[in-house]
């Protein structure tokens, strides 16, 4: 039913300019994007010109959807929606990053040995490049990228692990402080939360540099490099995404926007947060460990 | 902005926005459906017209009029126009129009994300005419020669063009994902009091598998063609054996995609067929339960399969074995359905309006292209068909009826539903029968070429293979143009017509028949109670 048991409708917003606002943002971002890597000099403006748009796009279609919330628009029924949509996109996010973590468990499992010589490829193998041996870490038969020396696990990515972690404590102890109508330790744990994020992007940004300036490990480093920089660096760019939600629920929580049983805003971006998390545990035992 | 809270009892009915705003602006599932169908239409005819241009050109042997890249081209395109153009945004319009008709919901659960999902499709196809567009001017790169799978290595050597089709790709994935989100939580969600989800109708749930099928792959979709990014422009090596990647990880990436897409494809329109033949046959559909297990299982089975479309890669007979007993195995769900629209059928009194003329025509020309993909499953047999136009008349058979003719049947079946008029019944089966004849002249005949050995994506052919493609070529001309009809009847029935009750046909049961025709602006507003 639409009328749900304290007899308020399910909110159909009125006609909004923000779908279309977006359609326009990520057309000029995208637009720019394929000029830019083909060398044409417009793209640049066009991927400013769409970003500046697809952040003015957030601002405004949130600030819709906040005063809407704030001005107790929204019956339960619209608070399951938007809970089971953001399951869902996450759901779809899993899937996104297990398209990389397929092709990284394919190429060590299927393609290289393959090219080291095994099964009936093995002909292949001694006419084509007959030097060549199955191994992982590996830059291929061309060892392309050149002599690289592979990531080790227990550095900065073992204190990255610990640093997500308590990360994923510290956002627990602030939802623990927010249902207990305790804006301090919500704030707090909030702050500590995005400070975790915001070093563990730092000391990621650190071994990157360590890795194009010592190791040698590049981008262009044959297929150990282009899965260790696909998969950490998207994983990156999500932490990235989540630092920036959880800075505007900090906004939130400071202005006290949440009670104890209206803060679903506070949920999404909590569960994103644990599954940025969760990937980070399968990039730390697959990637950098085995 | 202005903020308008509906209540049970002051309820707008009539109160639409209008002008340009209604139209780019709208958070209304029934406007956002129309979209959504008349974007699938305007797609419909830029697909056929590059069919077209394909078999005006392979009409005679030799190059008459296209050169071999853009001939490649206008394959690429032709299949990406179809699939992400008109197929997959017409079952879209479908959902959009009928789900909350048919649960007694106000709206879509998300109804501005519901207009998002909708803009980036022409934003998609924007990005998608650019990409056949670019190569003409100078400096614009190669055409693109892959076809819609966009193998390596040859993707990565296409010029700029194929950087616009990747990011065509992306903005069409965000849109499907979009989509399917707001069809999972509107049917979760949003149902009737007293409807569970073993009492919703089948279209419903037909939309639920292709939407969790949909999140789970296009995902998957999303992820190879940034690594093909990446491979073209940034050193990756993804896809390069010297780096230790593999070409062949790609079409493992892209068929994981590719093959639920074809449930993708066939589902919403078996959930039509699952309304129309009932209404027609004037009888319950026969073995719903059944209809909802036979779905599940081919949504599963569907998705481990995908290498059934390699075979000739070099997989090691294990893997190969495995795929081909796994894509036999799906036979048998689809074989139930078959089954269950023949026992609606059975002793029903059933007459032939064009909707049942079309699910009539889908149940024997599906179960024909079904048969062919059983030929083409076996290992040893895709040997010799692989690539050939053999293939191309199978899947023709499949998605054409499957798909196309569902969504035809689902349009004149609530025409009068949307536009409270009904439709030139006449025409109609002029339309059916024409679109129905042409297919089967273009396409039958393709199966004896591909047998006799003619490849695929090929813009020239051997003299002996003259005969069957000019017949195939007529065929394909009486095909698009019965189009033309499909395009007048619609206009002629939004125009007007003789008016439509609100249940428009005598034997038609379920929700949607109880509201308007056409339907007020806002329906449900309360929503009713189920026994």
């Amino acid at each position: 039913m639409s009328v749900n048991d304290n007899g308020q409708a399910y909110y159909i917003p009125d006609p909004s300019p923000w779908p279309i606002i977006g359609m326009v943002s990520l057309l000029t971002t995208l637009l720019g994007t394929a000029l830019t890597i083909n060398g044409v000099g417009i793209g640049n403006i066009l991927v400013i010109a769409g970003l500046l748009l697809f952040a003015y796009l957030l601002f405004g279609w949130f600030r819709d959807v906040i005063s809407e919330n704030l001005s107790n628009k929204y019956n339960a029924k619209v608070g399951v929606s938007f809970r089971m949509g953001m399951m869902w996109f996450i759901a779809s996010e899993v899937f996104f990053f297990a398209a990389f973590f397929g092709s990284l468990f394919y190429v060590r499992n299927i393609a290289l040995p393959w090219l080291g010589g095994e099964g009936y490829l093995s002909m292949t193998q001694e006419i084509l490049h007959s030097q060549f041996q199955m191994a992982w870490p590996s830059n291929g038969p061309g060892e392309l990228g050149g002599e690289f020396t592979p990531m080790g696990a227990w550095g900065i990515p073992a204190l990255n692990t610990f640093l997500l972690l308590s990360s994923g404590a510290t956002i627990t102890w602030a939802h623990w402080g927010l249902k207990e109508n305790n804006q301090k330790q919500l704030v707090n744990g909030l702050f500590a939360t995005i400070a975790l994020g915001v070093l563990f992007v730092m000391m990621q940004a650190y071994e990157y540099g360590h890795a194009y300036s010592e190791l040698n490990l590049t981008l262009e480093s044959g297929i150990y490099g282009s899965t260790f920089y696909m998969l950490t660096g998207f994983h990156g760019f999500h932490v990235c995404m989540g630092a920036i939600m959880l800075m505007a629920i900090l906004g939130r929580s400071m202005k006290g926007h949440f009670t104890p049983h209206n803060h679903f805003a506070f949920e999404a971006v909590a569960w994103y947060w644990h599954f940025v998390d969760v990937v980070w545990l399968g990039l730390f035992i697959f990637v950098y460990w085995f | 902005m202005t903020t308008t809270t509906m209540t049970h009892d002051e309820a707008h009915h009539d109160h639409a926005p209008t002008g340009l705003k209604r139209w780019l602006f709208s958070t209304n599932h029934k406007d956002i459906g129309t979209l959504y169908l008349l974007f699938a239409l305007t797609m419909l005819f830029l697909g056929g017209a590059s069919a077209m241009v394909i078999r005006a050109e392979l009409f005679l042997p030799g190059i008459q009029l296209v050169d071999p890249d853009l001939y490649n081209n206008l394959v690429t395109n032709h299949a990406l126009l179809m699939i992400f153009g008109a197929v997959m945004p017409a079952a879209a319009g479908l959902a959009n129009w009928m789900i909350p008709l048919m649960i007694g919901a106000p709206d879509m659960a998300l109804p501005r994300m519901n207009n998002l999902s909708f803009w980036i499709l022409p934003a998609a196809a924007t990005m998608l005419i650019l990409s056949f567009v670019v190569p003409f001017f100078p400096g614009g790169g190669t055409q693109i020669n892959t076809g819609w799978t966009l193998y390596p290595p040859l993707s990565i050597k296409v010029g700029m063009s194929m950087d616009f089709l990747i990011f065509a790709i992306h903005l069409l994935g965000i849109s499907s994902i979009l989509a399917s989100i707001n069809i999972i939580v509107t049917l979760l969600n949003m149902r009737a009091p007293g409807m569970t989800l073993m009492k919703m109708p089948m279209f419903c749930w037909t939309w639920l598998v292709t939407a969790f099928l949909l999140i789970l792959v296009v995902p998957v979709l999303a992820g190879g063609v940034t690594m093909l990014l990446f491979d073209r422009h940034f050193g990756t090596s993804f896809f390069d054996a010297a780096g230790g990647g593999d070409p062949v990880l790609f079409q493992h990436l892209f068929w994981f995609f590719g093959h639920p897409e074809v449930y993708i494809l066939l589902l919403p329109s078996i959930g039509v067929l699952s309304h129309v033949i009932p209404t027609f046959a004037r009888k319950p559909l026969f073995g719903y339960k059944s209809m909802v297990g036979a779905m599940l299982a081919v949504a599963t089975i569907g998705m481990v399969v995908w290498a059934h479309h390699q075979y000739t890669i070099g997989m090691s007979l294990g893997a190969v074995t495995y795929f081909m007993v796994g894509t036999i195995l799906i036979s048998i769900p689809v074989g139930l359905m078959i089954f269950n629209f023949i026992a609606t059928m059975w002793r029903g009194s059933m007459t032939f309006e064009t909707p049942m003329l079309f699910a009539v025509g889908i149940v024997l020309m599906f179960t024909f292209g079904g048969l062919s993909g059983v030929m083409l499953a076996v290992v040893p047999a895709d040997m010799q068909y692989h690539d050939s136009m053999f293939v191309v008349a199978h899947f023709h058979y499949v998605l054409m009826p499957g798909a196309v003719f569902g969504l035809f049947a689902g349009v004149f079946y609530w025409l009068p539903k949307w536009t409270g008029h009904m439709y030139d019944e006449k025409l109609a089966k002029i339309f059916f029968w024409t679109n129905v004849i042409g297919f089967n002249i273009t396409f039958f005949p393709q199966h004896f070429l591909g047998l006799a050995g003619m490849p695929r994506r090929i813009v020239d052919y051997n003299a002996i293979f003259t005969e069957f493609n000019v017949l195939s070529s007529i065929g394909a001309m009486i095909f698009g143009l019965s189009h033309l009809l499909l395009l007048y009847i619609v206009i002629k029935t939004i125009r007007g017509g003789k008016k439509a009750k609100n249940r428009s046909w005598e034997g038609a049961k379920g929700l949607e028949w109880e509201v308007g025709s056409p339907p007020e602006f806002h329906t449900w507003t309360t929503a009713p109670q189920i026994k």
